[in-house]
């Protein structure tokens, strides 16, 4: 709260920054948190074999399906904590008074967002790409194509968490609303990991990837905010 | 628009022309169905099977239309507040559902005879059902509230984000290669379509169009009576308290 207080002060460059400041400590000091993204991650993935036949060849033909699947879930999983806590604090409030305008507050919360779930999910996916039988190729191509994906689903997740604050059902809901719109990031990201691994050239869904993820910084954010306006009424 | 905008005006004059469009649906609906099920010829290629056609196109058409009248309501309700076009949008968008699983549905059965399978994951099919899904969000989102009020607004935002698939679903037959057959009458040619059967089709697509707006016209009027039935039960029990 001190620090929401601090970037009430503020304005500009100076209070994104002292917001990303007060968000990266406040995910740090909660890092179990961050962290429960990664560990759902590993432990799911881990099902499959179980489930399906530790067969390389199968798990190789399947492997970045699932793990793009499973990517999706870890950051709707997350989404939760985008804007709960400090709806109910009044933290929110305040950033709202703030000056700061509320689509700039939701771009830095959702980058910070990011490089507690999604980025987290960037770095550990060499290891299930292993885990999984994949080729060498995906060692590259599906941190990358999680680089360019992830940032795309914590945007749009931001609306969905947002327009759900305060609501009777919470995150089965959010399920229900958020899904849907990640489907065409699965399809680019799996056609990008496959195409490399197959060595069909996947330039085109990486560049899809990532003007996927520019029209969502383009556009959630201000969807976000709306969302985000309507809770604090 | 702005008379419109009037709930007790829109009322009167919804009263005066729903009998123009209910008896319409109900005498045009054994004529259309005789004519596309009967009169028309059999196709050369898929024979009889291709009547799935009269009700596919215009169920999809719809799904479609009903979609961008919800969207549109939406954006109105939230840029202007009316009250009507909140109430319109959300009378719409369980319909639009309906017709979206009913395109689903008989795409499903005509494919397994002409495709040879009841499904196939390509981008008309896909996008197709993730605007069914969107309309389910829809749906449940304007009831996630306490607030009606709240529940309408947050539903109009994700109606408008949801927009985005509407120009997917349009273009996906031309975009990607796809099993399922591009636009065959909305082409500037003209229609890849002989007369014969091209005629029952329109007549069909107007009988729907029909109904949808009758549906449209009931229903709003079932949530302004559902509204006034609520405010004067609030004003009752202040009256207690």
């Amino acid at each position: 709260m001190n620090e929401v207080n601090r970037v009430n002060g503020m304005n500009g460059m100076n209070g994104a920054l002292a917001l990303a400041r007060r968000d990266i400590r406040l995910a740090f000091r909660s890092a179990g948190d961050s962290l429960l993204g990664v560990i759902f991650f590993l432990v799911s993935l881990s099902l499959f074999p179980l489930g399906v036949g530790a067969s390389a060849d199968v798990l190789a033909r399947i492997g970045s399906g699932v793990i793009w699947v499973l990517a999706l879930l870890a950051v709707l999983l997350t989404l939760d904590r985008l804007y709960e806590s400090d709806l109910d604090d009044g933290s929110l409030e305040l950033l709202a008074l703030s000056g700061l305008p509320l689509e700039i507050v939701v771009v830095i919360k959702c980058a910070v967002h990011w490089l507690t779930s999604g980025l987290l999910l960037v770095l550990v996916s060499p290891l299930l790409a292993i885990l999984m039988s994949l080729p060498a190729d995906a060692l590259w191509a599906l941190p990358l194509a999680l680089l360019l994906g992830t940032p795309t689903l914590t945007l749009v997740g931001s609306i969905g968490s947002a327009l759900l604050l305060g609501s009777r059902q919470g995150s089965v809901l959010t399920a229900l609303l958020v899904l849907p719109l990640y489907i065409p990031v699965l399809i680019f990201g799996v056609s990008a990991v496959d195409g490399a691994i197959l060595g069909l050239g996947a330039k085109a869904p990486f560049l899809i990837l990532a003007a996927m993820q520019l029209a969502a910084l383009a556009l959630a954010p201000f969807a976000t905010a709306a969302g985000l306006r309507l809770a604090m009424e | 628009m702005h008379a419109l905008a009037n709930p007790l005006r829109f009322q009167r004059l919804a009263d005066a022309v729903l009998p123009w469009v209910a008896w319409p649906t109900l005498a045009l609906t054994p004529v259309a169905l005789y004519w596309s099920l009967v009169v028309a010829p059999a196709d050369y290629q898929q024979g009889e099977a291709y009547r799935i056609i009269y009700v596919h196109v215009p169920a999809a058409w719809m799904a479609t239309f009903t979609y961008v009248m919800v969207a549109v309501a939406s954006l109105v309700g939230l840029v202007w507040r009316h009250p009507l076009a909140e109430v319109s949008a959300r009378a719409a968008a369980p319909v639009g559902a309906v017709f979206t699983a009913i395109a689903l549905f008989t795409g499903s059965v005509w494919g397994k005879p002409m495709w040879g399978t009841w499904w196939v994951w390509d981008a008309r099919l896909t996008s197709v059902l993730i605007l069914f899904f969107l309309y389910l969000g829809y749906i449940a989102l304007h009831d996630a509230f306490e607030d009606p009020a709240r529940g309408a607004r947050a539903a109009s935002i994700l109606a408008l984000v949801g927009a985005i698939n509407l120009p997917i679903i349009k273009f996906s037959v031309d975009w990607w290669n796809t099993l399922h057959q591009p636009s065959s009458i909305m082409r500037l040619d003209g229609p890849a379509i002989d007369a014969s059967m091209l005629y029952p089709l329109l007549l069909m697509i107007l009988l729907f169009k029909l109904y949808l707006l009758t549906v449209m016209i009931l229903r709003i009027r079932l949530h302004l009576d559902e509204r006034k039935i609520v405010n004067l039960r609030l004003g009752t029990r202040d009256m207690a308290a």
